[in-house]
């Protein structure tokens, strides 16, 4: 099996660091609050009954496994590598994210605490959190950036017929940067019943770590069923980047599978330049320290953190977790970035070609599919993450393309 | 740089440093506590000195048998506090924003705190994603970034206060980013160069030390820590084992300039605090009114004002007025 001291998935060390990448830059108030967790989770995570709930609760409320599915017309579209897709869109909820949260509220039920709090970006990881919260029975308070709140009008509603209070956050530019902030703020404020239940793999140790074990479920399954369909392990992984846990999920099994490449994608914005209309972290970042890890940011020379932007609210966020800071320093997965303009070309081919509306997040991924595979020889075989699903994501399109809603009458 | 050979003698409330081959003048008044309390008898020391930009000569900090932190060098702070409690009297300790509402406004607020009775300036050091702060300080480093404030002028200001001040202490008071960002080395000699004496850098807990407070600490700048309700008895003694100057006790789970503090809820916590350390503990969050800062203030060492001042100079009140309700504070504390 892999060999200890040559493998890629022995972090983060004892002090939450993947490299240099990671740790634990938090006030004091929350420090006691963080190591609580982390010996939660450290006892969790070798327990049996636990890991038995999550599975009970993946197979019966999630929906587990996702399919691995063979996109044939894309792949004859596109002429190349064999593409297969990971189906958690078809997660309930529509997304990924329960995958994680799922974990930190059966860690949150065995800490005592009755208060969740989250911060959502294209709201996503709000509404699992509100679903899972409505089921245990918890309060459930989701911060989300007021411009996000406006372009995700449906995960709004929806997180509050799930019994959720949803805090437009308006400071800064009213987007997932600022709904952390914010998140933040109340769990320094209320720190015997909340617990802050963080959405991707960033963060203060141990939540890169933790949410990034929760989400490897994904690359579990794939492993599983590409050796089912294939009798082989894939050639090359794609998945989005937004904080990049859909992408850890994935990526995390196969690190040490050395012949599998690793392709993260993130988001491009209008392109990656030097107006920094984009969030692409690694491609137009440097390292820095925000919420609570060290990380590649989008910072200015003053190292004030810049706001970035995407179409995609759900990657509209100037850093990226800190464990594929580290992947993309030593070299073990390539990060690539896409524009708003190919994710839009994308989402629309997907919905032609394979009858699956993909959220904007994955059409990122998919874009970068498109790009290469026509490269590939048909025996290269590509498993695209398609981490969640478009119908939150059809206003905001129909607006791209020109369309008012009002005119199908 | 060159090596000068120093005889080290008492002289009033300072240790004085006399060059045996320099002229009088080159003399170097440090305040060594750690000389003060221990040396006895005068100590010949061999140290470096360089020359600064200025002209004017600093002692390289590197003290013989690496007696380079609290145990060595005695801080501006160290002084203030060794100060006042010789005069049976708290520290008043305000905060403003650098650069709010424009870099020579706050310098001229912070120009006349001494003279309004601050003790000591927690200059604050404006950062885009300010997670301990409410919405008060959140505004002033919006309105500072806005007017084109940044960390070297931040340093730049200290230094000009510092022409004409050499005994309020400075605090740098933020976030890691900006100082990162600048490089570790870069910013330390830049805030020694500037007269800074010490770092309140809110996201820096014990667990991630080596960042910065143990380079601080070797520059001979106090890294000052917060203890927080959170901070149980288990858990006190690693956040008091590097922090030098004092403790700064936030009086509640919070952000800054939100709700009250309370006296029941605080007193306790600092009695425990003062049981387990010597420095001073001064207390802070939710302080707003004259009233508040002396029964604060007596509660420990000393007493910490920032939004409420913040605040009035967010609304446009003209320095003079925002020091004018400095000096009501001020004599509160100080009753």
């Amino acid at each position: 099996m892999n060999d200890l001291f040559n493998s890629f998935m022995t972090g983060p060390d004892e002090n939450g660091r993947f490299g240099d990448f990671g740790g634990r830059f938090v006030s004091e108030t929350l420090m006691p609050l963080i190591l609580a967790l982390e010996e939660q989770y450290e006892h969790a995570k070798t327990d049996e009954t636990f890991w038995a709930e999550m599975h009970d609760l993946w197979t019966h409320y999630v929906g587990r496994p996702s399919p691995l599915y063979h996109a044939e017309r894309l792949t004859e579209k596109l002429g190349g590598a064999k593409i297969y897709l990971k189906r958690d869109e078809l997660n309930h909820t529509g997304a990924h994210k329960i995958n994680n949260v799922l974990g930190q509220i059966i860690l949150a039920r065995r800490m005592g605490k009755t208060r969740i709090i989250a911060e959502t970006g294209a709201g996503q990881h709000g509404v699992a959190t509100a679903t899972v919260c409505a089921k245990f029975g918890l309060k459930c308070v989701v911060y989300m950036g007021a411009h996000d709140v406006e372009r995700q009008a449906p995960n709004v509603f929806r997180m509050k017929l799930l019994g959720a209070e949803v805090i437009p956050v308006t400071s800064g530019r009213g987007t997932l940067k600022d709904a952390m902030n914010d998140a933040l703020r109340d769990w320094v404020t209320n720190v015997d019943d909340t617990f802050y239940c963080i959405g991707t793999v960033a963060g203060p140790h141990p939540y890169p770590a933790m949410v990034r074990d929760f989400q490897s479920i994904i690359g579990k399954e794939a492993k599983e069923q590409m050796m089912a369909a294939e009798g082989r392990l894939p050639d090359t992984l794609i998945a989005a980047i937004g904080g990049g846990s859909n992408a850890m999920g994935l990526f995390f099994p196969f690190l040490d599978d050395k012949d599998v490449n690793i392709i993260g994608v993130e988001a491009g914005g209008k392109g990656v330049n030097a107006k920094m209309e984009h969030c692409a972290s690694l491609t137009g970042g440097r390292p820095g320290v925000l919420h609570g890890n060290r990380t590649y940011l989008l910072q200015d020379d003053d190292g004030q953190i810049l706001e970035g932007f995407s179409i995609s609210a759900g990657l509209d966020y100037p850093g990226i977790g800190p464990e594929h800071a580290w992947l993309h320093e030593i070299g073990r997965a390539q990060y690539v970035s896409i524009t708003d303009v190919e994710a839009l070309e994308a989402f629309q081919l997907c919905c032609d070609m394979e009858g699956i509306i993909p959220a904007l997040e994955p059409s990122h991924a998919l874009a970068h599919v498109i790009k290469i595979a026509p490269t590939l020889p048909k025996d290269h075989l590509i498993i695209m993450n398609m981490c969640g699903r478009g119908d939150k994501d059809i206003f905001t399109v129909a607006k791209a393309l020109g369309f008012e809603m009002g005119d199908f009458a | 740089m060159s090596k000068h050979s120093f005889i080290i003698d008492h002289h009033g409330g300072a240790a004085v440093f006399l060059c045996t081959q320099c002229e009088p003048e080159a003399q170097l008044y440090v305040h060594a506590r750690h000389f003060l309390d221990n040396a006895l008898a005068p100590l010949q020391v061999v140290m470096d000195i360089r020359d600064n930009s200025d002209g004017r000569q600093a002692i390289e900090r590197s003290l013989p048998n690496d007696r380079t932190d609290r145990e060595g060098m005695m801080t501006r702070i160290d002084d203030k506090f060794a100060t006042l409690q010789a005069a049976g009297k708290k520290a008043f300790v305000t905060y403003i924003m650098a650069g709010d509402t424009d870099y020579d406004t706050s310098l001229e607020v912070m120009r006349g705190l001494p003279a309004a009775g601050v003790d000591v300036i927690e200059l604050g050091l404006p950062f885009t994603d300010p997670v301990a702060d409410g919405q008060t300080i959140q505004l002033a480093g919006q309105r500072a970034l806005d007017a084109g404030q940044t960390l070297k002028k931040t340093l730049a200001m200290a230094k000009t206060f510092r022409e004409d001040d050499t005994t309020t202490p400075i605090v740098i008071m933020g976030y890691y980013n900006p100082i990162y960002s600048m490089g570790v080395d870069k910013f330390l000699t830049a805030a020694v160069d500037a007269g800074v004496d010490g770092l309140i850098i809110v996201d820096l807990p014990p667990e991630e030390d080596a960042e910065l407070c143990l380079p601080a600490k070797e520059v001979g700048i106090n890294f000052i820590r917060l203890a927080t309700p959170t901070t149980d008895a288990k858990r006190l003694p690693k956040v008091i084992e590097n922090t030098s100057g004092f403790i700064y006790y936030v009086s509640m789970n919070g952000i800054t300039g939100t709700a009250t503090a309370q006296v029941n809820a605080v007193a306790p916590e600092v009695t425990r605090i003062k049981q387990a350390t010597d420095l001073p503990v001064v207390i802070g969050f939710g302080v707003k009114t004259p009233e508040a800062a002396k029964t604060f203030a007596d509660l420990g060492d000393g007493v910490v004002v920032g939004s409420a001042i913040v605040e009035r100079i967010g609304r446009g009140d003209a320095p003079a007025d925002v020091l004018a309700f400095v000096k009501t504070l001020a004599d509160a504390a100080h009753s």
